[in-house]
């Protein structure tokens, strides 16, 4: 996927001004949050299992080289084969090898962040491979043309009358008369057509929320059943995973489960929770007759050991940007690649590199709820915040927020000078702000003050009231 | 280098591994054989009968319909009538389980059971669950020949058959069950955990169901 991130600035004051975008993102706060709470008290030992979640990941990630070799020999052994992939293009190449292998004409595809991450529907294509994305919301999306924004909720930027659009647009089968108002309809009218595509797809690809070391496993929980119809049906089931979703044994796997639907979409599990390890056995009368894995690392292992190595907990469950109110404010394009929100901020700079992810590790208001709705607890402020000194570090912000930071710094080291500034500074926005006490413009905060109006400070700075009030105490206690 | 060997040393660096490797692998090795407990639910630890109670309750929150029967020869006629009630044609798929065989279909005049893998073109399928699992209300399946995955997922219908006594706490202990069945580190092909018919919420977050799985889970839980 094309890297939009550096205009993140221009994106996001496009996102402001879309009025359907804005409309759809009112379900993300409405949706989300509620239901999360509901569920999360509903199990007292919600944060026991977090801390238990976190503490499981933290001793795999200090013992990734070893896990990955016990889960490799177990894939082996139960018949399946494991591929590295250094690189995205190193994993799209071996996908296509395991495609043409099998003469794949199209290719059915669970929902799966990292086939995203590393573009893998474009490359197919350019190679005659028709991908098919089966999860509803990849579906509508892979219709529009355009990418996820939202890891767990793909399409939640648009609303029916816009999919039933796309719909009538491509399923050219669709009679005039057919009523697709209603969110069921088009539900039914995209069931049927990918019954189709499951059945004649050769090569299914989904992603894994987890591969267990113990056994060889993948896990996938979905709740629409495409993942599972995407591995049953064609001969080839290929799992795209990177290095970090590895856990040592099904009972951490099972700790973690319970914190992720919870924390994803408020359910106290997802309909679908599937195991698969291998292909099919001697006797089975269904299933894949090969199963691959390929195991991405696409930067990962360089976040090991750094500041950054507790964003490699992260279990993709959606709730930082569930809860993020420059979420709410601009969807998940204006981020401007695979992963948005409070996760992307992070993310994204540590897999794509800082100079090209611009404005994403600023796309924050540190309020914190981020951090605290997190099941694998990743203190993703702190790492916003590193972002930020090393983008600074590194000259990648503007002249103009340099200039400013460093003119703040020169009067915020002298006190005196300080104190003097702002004395004369702040009556002078008083007055600015007449009767209203709001401020309609702002030297040098037109961009600001063009959407929103800004507060008058009071006529005197804070700590002329400071020392007013400790004197008025001080008479009041003589 | 292969991109596995270049994988496992840049992990191997970033984690400065060489000094306490042999340590680390002890600890690898002890987790795999003795996986530790973890925090388990205390909802799902009560007596059997509070169980069974907790495991239907979570089914029917999430849309599951629910009925009991006292033994597995009252189970052709449930079906039966469940397929009246909805309207639906007489038609069965089902594997070769032979705790489903071993039931008096045949009493069930009219009704027609095809045994085998689904097509796709089946309305209503049959499955025998391995276990059940009450804090959650979900069925445990595993592929095979007995209860073959695509009955779990094609049919519009899905009719899952339980045994009460299969219904345990959590799903460490159901997980447990196929381990012990299996043998430490083996597993069947795939297992699923059902937890209510199929559904999806990704248009405007609106919950329907029925997206590509079942439309309808009916449980029969078999008891005595
Ligand atoms: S950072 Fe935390 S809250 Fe955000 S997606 Fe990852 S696990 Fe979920």
């Amino acid at each position: 996927m094309q890297i939009g991130s550096p205009a993140f600035k221009q994106n996001a004051h496009d996102a402001l001004g879309d009025v359907q975008l804005q409309k759809a993102l009112g379900n993300v706060r409405r949706g989300f949050i509620d239901k999360r709470k509901k569920a999360t008290d509903r199990l007292p030992e919600f944060d026991a299992l977090r801390d238990e979640a976190k503490r499981i990941k933290d001793h795999t990630l200090s013992h990734l080289d070893f896990y990955l070799e016990a889960y490799e020999r177990k894939v082996t052994a139960s018949g399946g084969r494991v591929h590295w992939a250094e690189t995205a293009e190193d994993a799209r190449n071996i996908v296509l090898d395991i495609c043409q292998a099998a003469r794949a004409r199209s290719v059915t595809k669970g929902k799966s962040m990292i086939t995203e991450e590393i573009a893998l529907n474009d490359f197919l294509a350019e190679n005659g491979i028709r991908p098919v994305e089966t999860d509803l919301g990849e579906y509508i999306i892979q219709l529009r043309g355009e990418h996820p924004s939202h890891i767990i909720a793909p399409a939640v930027h648009l609303n029916k009358e816009q999919v039933e659009m796309d719909f009538r647009r491509v399923h050219d089968h669709l009679p005039v008369a057919r009523d697709l108002s209603e969110p069921e309809a088009l539900l039914n009218e995209a069931r049927m057509v990918l019954r189709k595509e499951y059945v004649t797809a050769d090569v299914g690809i989904t992603g894994a929320n987890f591969l267990v070391a113990e056994t060889g496993s993948s896990i996938i929980v979905t709740n629409e059943g495409n993942g599972d119809l995407t591995q049953a049906l064609p001969k080839v089931h290929v799992v795209v995973a990177s290095i970090e979703k590895v856990v040592p044994t099904l009972e951490d796997a099972s700790q973690i489960l319970r914190v992720l639907a919870r924390s994803a979409t408020g359910q106290e599990t997802s309909v679908y929770t599937t195991v698969s390890t291998g292909p099919r056995r001697k006797g089975d009368p269904d299933g894949p007759e090969e199963y691959h894995v390929i195991l991405l690392d696409n930067g990962r292992s360089s976040m090991l050991g750094t500041e950054f190595q507790d964003m490699l907990r992260c279990i993709r469950c959606g709730a930082c940007m569930n809860h993020c109110p420059v979420y709410h404010a601009v969807g998940g394009h204006a981020y401007g690649w695979v992963y948005p929100g409070p996760m992307g901020a992070v993310l994204t700079p540590s897999l794509i590199g800082v100079d090209k992810a611009g404005h994403l590790p600023n796309a924050s208001t540190f309020c914190g709820r981020c951090e605290e709705v997190c099941p694998m607890r990743i203190p993703l402020p702190r790492m916003m915040r590193n972002w930020r000194e090393r983008e600074f570090e590194r000259r990648l912000n503007p002249a103009a927020q340099r200039f400013g930071l460093r003119f703040w710094a020169f009067f915020a080291r002298r006190p005196r000078l300080y104190k003097l500034g702002a004395g004369l500074v702040i009556p002078f926005l008083a007055a600015l702000g007449g009767r209203k006490r709001r401020l309609g413009w702002l030297p040098l905060a037109g961009g600001w003050t063009r959407h929103r109006e800004m507060p008058a400070p009071e006529s005197r700075t804070f700590m002329q009231q400071w020392r007013d009030r400790e004197t008025l105490k001080q008479d009041a206690g003589r | 280098m292969s991109g596995r060997d270049a994988i496992l040393g840049r992990v191997r660096r970033a984690l400065g591994a060489d000094s306490d490797d042999a340590m680390r692998l002890q600890a690898v090795e002890k987790r795999l054989a003795r996986p530790p407990k973890g925090v388990i639910p205390a909802r799902g630890q009560g007596s059997a009968a509070e169980k069974l109670h907790l495991f239907c309750t979570e089914a029917e929150a999430v849309h599951a319909t629910l009925v009991k029967v006292r033994g597995p020869e009252g189970v052709p006629a449930a079906v039966a009538a469940y397929l009246r009630a909805k309207n639906l044609p007489a038609e069965l798929r089902m594997g070769s389980d032979r705790r489903l065989k071993a039931m008096p279909w045949q009493r069930q005049r009219s009704l027609t059971v095809r045994y085998g893998a689904s097509d796709g073109d089946d309305l209503t399928g049959v499955s025998h669950a391995f276990a059940g699992i009450a804090e959650t209300g979900s069925v445990v399946l595993h592929s095979g020949a007995d209860n073959p995955t695509t009955v779990n997922f094609l049919p519009e219908h899905h009719i899952v058959v339980i045994e009460a006594k299969d219904i345990v706490g959590d799903l460490e202990t159901a997980l447990g069950r196929v381990r012990r069945k299996f043998g430490r580190g083996e597993m069947p092909r795939t297992v699923n955990m059902i937890t209510g018919p199929s559904r999806s919420a990704d248009i405007e977050q609106r919950l329907l169901l029925g997206a590509h799985g079942p439309r309808s889970l009916h449980l029969i839980v078999v008891e005595g």
